[in-house]
């Protein structure tokens, strides 16, 4: 476990020093929440679904813009190797990467969601919305740092990542935008079995993933 | 590594199921077509059920077979695991095409639509493009081995997901306030339409077995021709290996001469 | 012979890229308290032959085996008992050199990670640099944060690939001083280099590969330099063929 968190301050510190990607992630995320103002009228009628299923359409892009980068970077740099060379089992540098990521979504949110919030006036800081948004992250994240290995030695790896994430995705999309729409439409209490379903989908994923991503590394 | 060698028996047995094959598709056609009487409500074009509902199920047995495949080779990393898994993959995708092109031609005289987002038929979809990104990933893994790898890794996250996808999808639709579409099919099916369901579903059953059989096959001589491939190139290495001095050798040797 | 005493057994390996062949049933073997120095023309093996040792490559045929054990299946094991240094430096740049040296020793799983950074620096002659960023290191400078990596946590053996790159006289001194320190605590190294008489200094046997072969494998004090050269020099010709 130490060397879990190894990995994950790790990769906050190289984040967070280098600003490879996560300054690009937020305002991918920002300009994809005022996008939506065009593509669906957000200013009357019933916005909850369409503003519930632009937010997560943000979020997924943009977590999977970032985590397509996340390993892709240390393969390139040769840092990768150096990761397989440490006594290690794959599955712990999985749950490092998995959780830094989870990490840089939820920091994603964090500045989406007030903006969003601001612009469109729906309640996206209901601490609902907040905790259904932390357990999308968590199985984005699981499913997605798996696939960022699997792309980041392929060619072709921008266009394979969302190839193979959003098919696998689309559970967490369904429960994460119902949920989130039943919250903008004052439901919050017919959130809750979604947000019971996004748990199981989130254990489910994060385990999938974990058991196989020696699949993965093993080079 | 290739220990199965086709042999006059197994080649008998392979024709035997072929046949078999052959006759029972040719049974459960005639049933589709001539046995089987005319539906109430939908008319001749629920006939196409009769291939639709067979290739669905196939759809998601070949999912299953790659399930299988692909555990195996990670527990064991056998190339035959793994050959099992790729040939069953390329059924599962002939089959789910082909669910989505009778889905939607029936679709078309009694939905008065090609498509509905109906959980069954949108989980079929999801499948489709599972095995899609099962195929791109073993393309661009770059190395056999690797998209081997790979394609397991997809093998078991896209088969465990399908299920999974079909619940949420079906919770999507009956928490949505719109018109569910009619279930088809259902228990209450006339004991004639029953039969011929069930023939054809043998029929192309016993078809799937025996494309998988063949399908393998080739997959191991593809196998056998890069493994032939790659011992011809060190096969002088080899020979000549003799007559060289050994490798700890006191002085140079061999590099200058040659 | 067999055993613990013998770091490294490989055995008939071959490795293939596509078509063509970089490693032609070579045969190799390290003891312990050995200093190898590959030596080989660009393209001869070297590398390949290194990553091989490093678990780092498969072998497309014949055996490795490291500490007693097969290398590939029991490679975690092997690889907590290698220091390894490949062309890459394995350094996140925008760490600085005591948080690289102490995340790798955590993930190496030692005590004390912040002191054995510290105590691994000044061994480099990086102290005074501790607190810099990785990526503010001149070339040279960013070889011996490498080679304080690799030797953190005592490997049995070090695997170095070129380790000399980029270094001046004082930092090959460095690098002199690692190699036989951990000869004389009866580790093993195995390195390449393109400095023949610094090979020729450093190693306690000298082993050259051409085109994939093993071709000359003596100890330092019987390998003639003219017939090392020569053994290269054919290599080269062959690689340029």
């Amino acid at each position: 476990m130490r060397r879990v968190w190894a990995l994950v301050w790790k990769d906050l510190l190289v984040e967070f020093r280098g600003r490879e990607f996560l300054g690009a992630m937020v305002v991918f995320a920002l300009i994809t929440i005022v996008t939506l103002n065009f593509a669906f009228d957000l200013s009357r009628g019933d916005r909850a679904a369409p503003g519930a299923g632009g937010l997560w359409i943000a979020f997924l892009f943009a977590g999977m813009l970032g985590l397509g980068r996340s390993l892709a970077v240390e393969r390139d740099r040769g840092t990768l190797e150096g990761l397989t060379l440490c006594p290690v089992d794959a599955g712990t540098i999985f749950l490092g990467k998995f959780i830094a990521n989870a990490l840089f979504i939820v920091i994603v949110q964090a500045v989406s969601l007030p903006v969003f919030y601001g612009l469109y006036n729906l309640p996206s800081l209901n601490p609902m919305v907040l905790l259904i948004a932390v357990t999308g992250a968590v199985g984005f994240a699981g499913l997605g740092t798996l696939f960022s290995a699997v792309a980041a030695s392929s060619r072709a790896r921008e266009i394979l990542m969302p190839l193979l994430l959003f098919p696998l995705a689309i559970p967490l999309v369904i429960g994460t935008v119902r949920a989130t729409t039943l919250i903008f439409e004052s439901n919050s209490a017919d959130a809750w079995p979604w947000f019971n379903l996004l748990a199981a989908f989130d254990v489910i994923f994060v385990t999938l993933s974990y058991v196989v991503f020696d699949l993965v590394l093993e080079e | 590594m290739m220990q199965r060698k086709p042999t006059d028996r197994s080649d008998t047995l392979v024709q035997g199921l072929g046949l078999l094959t052959v006759a029972v598709l040719t049974v459960g056609i005639f049933m589709a077509f001539v046995y089987a009487p005319t539906d109430r409500d939908q008319g001749e074009a629920q006939r196409i059920f009769y291939v639709h509902v067979p290739m669905a199920w196939l759809a998601y047995l070949a999912m299953g077979v790659v399930l299988v495949g692909s555990v195996g080779y990670m527990w064991k990393r056998s190339a035959r695991m793994d050959r099992l898994a790729r040939s069953s993959a390329e059924l599962g995708f002939l089959f789910t095409t082909l669910v989505l092109i009778t889905g939607s031609l029936w679709g078309r005289p009694i939905w008065n639509a090609w498509w509905q987002w109906e959980a069954r038929l949108t989980t079929t979809l999801i499948l489709w493009f599972i095995f899609i990104g099962y195929f791109m990933v073993r393309a661009y893994a770059g190395d056999r081995e690797r998209g081997a790898r790979y394609a397991a890794v997809l093998g078991i996250i896209g088969a465990i997901d399908v299920p999974i996808i079909h619940q949420s999808v079906t919770w999507w639709r009956t928490l949505h306030p719109e018109p569910i579409v009619l279930d088809t099919g259902g228990p209450n099916l006339p004991d004639s339409m029953l039969a011929t369901l069930l023939v054809c579903l043998a029929g192309f059953t016993l078809l799937y077995g025996y494309l998988m059989v063949q399908k393998t096959r080739i997959e191991t001589v593809r196998d056998e021709l890069a493994e032939r491939e790659l011992a011809s190139l060190f096969e002088p290495e080899v020979e000549t290996h003799d007559r060289r001095p050994a490798p700890v050798s006191p002085k140079v040797s061999g590099a200058a001469e040659d | 012979m067999t055993g613990e005493d013998q770091y490294f057994h490989i055995e008939h390996v071959y490795k293939r890229f596509g078509t063509t062949i970089a490693l032609r049933d070579v045969s190799f073997r390290l003891a312990a308290g050995e200093a190898v120095a590959l030596l080989g023309a660009n393209g001869a093996g070297k590398t390949t032959l290194l990553r091989t040792l490093a678990t780092l490559s498969r072998p497309t045929r014949g055996s490795v085996r490291a500490f007693g054990v097969d290398a590939w299946s029991a490679r975690a094991e092997v690889r907590a008992r290698l220091g390894v240094v490949a062309h890459q430096p394995y350094i996140y740049p925008e760490l600085s050199c005591a948080e690289n040296l102490a995340f790798f020793a955590t993930m190496f799983g030692l005590e004390d990670a912040g002191k054995r950074a510290t105590r691994a620096l000044e061994r480099v002659g990086l102290a005074g640099r501790a607190g810099d960023r990785a990526a503010t290191l001149s070339r040279g400078l960013l070889q011996r944060l490498n080679l304080a990596r690799a030797i953190l946590h005592d490997p049995s053996a070090l695997v170095l690939d070129e380790p000399d790159t980029g270094l001046d006289a004082a930092g090959r001194d460095l690098l002199s001083e690692i190699v036989r320190s951990q000869v004389a605590r009866g580790g093993s190294v195995v390195l390449t280099t393109h400095a023949l008489d610094y090979a020729l200094v450093l190693a306690t046997r000298v082993v050259v590969l051409a085109d994939g072969r093993v071709v000359l494998d003596e100890p330092r004090e019987l390998a003639d330099r003219d017939a090392v050269a020569l053994a290269v020099g054919a290599g080269a010709v062959m690689a340029g063929r």
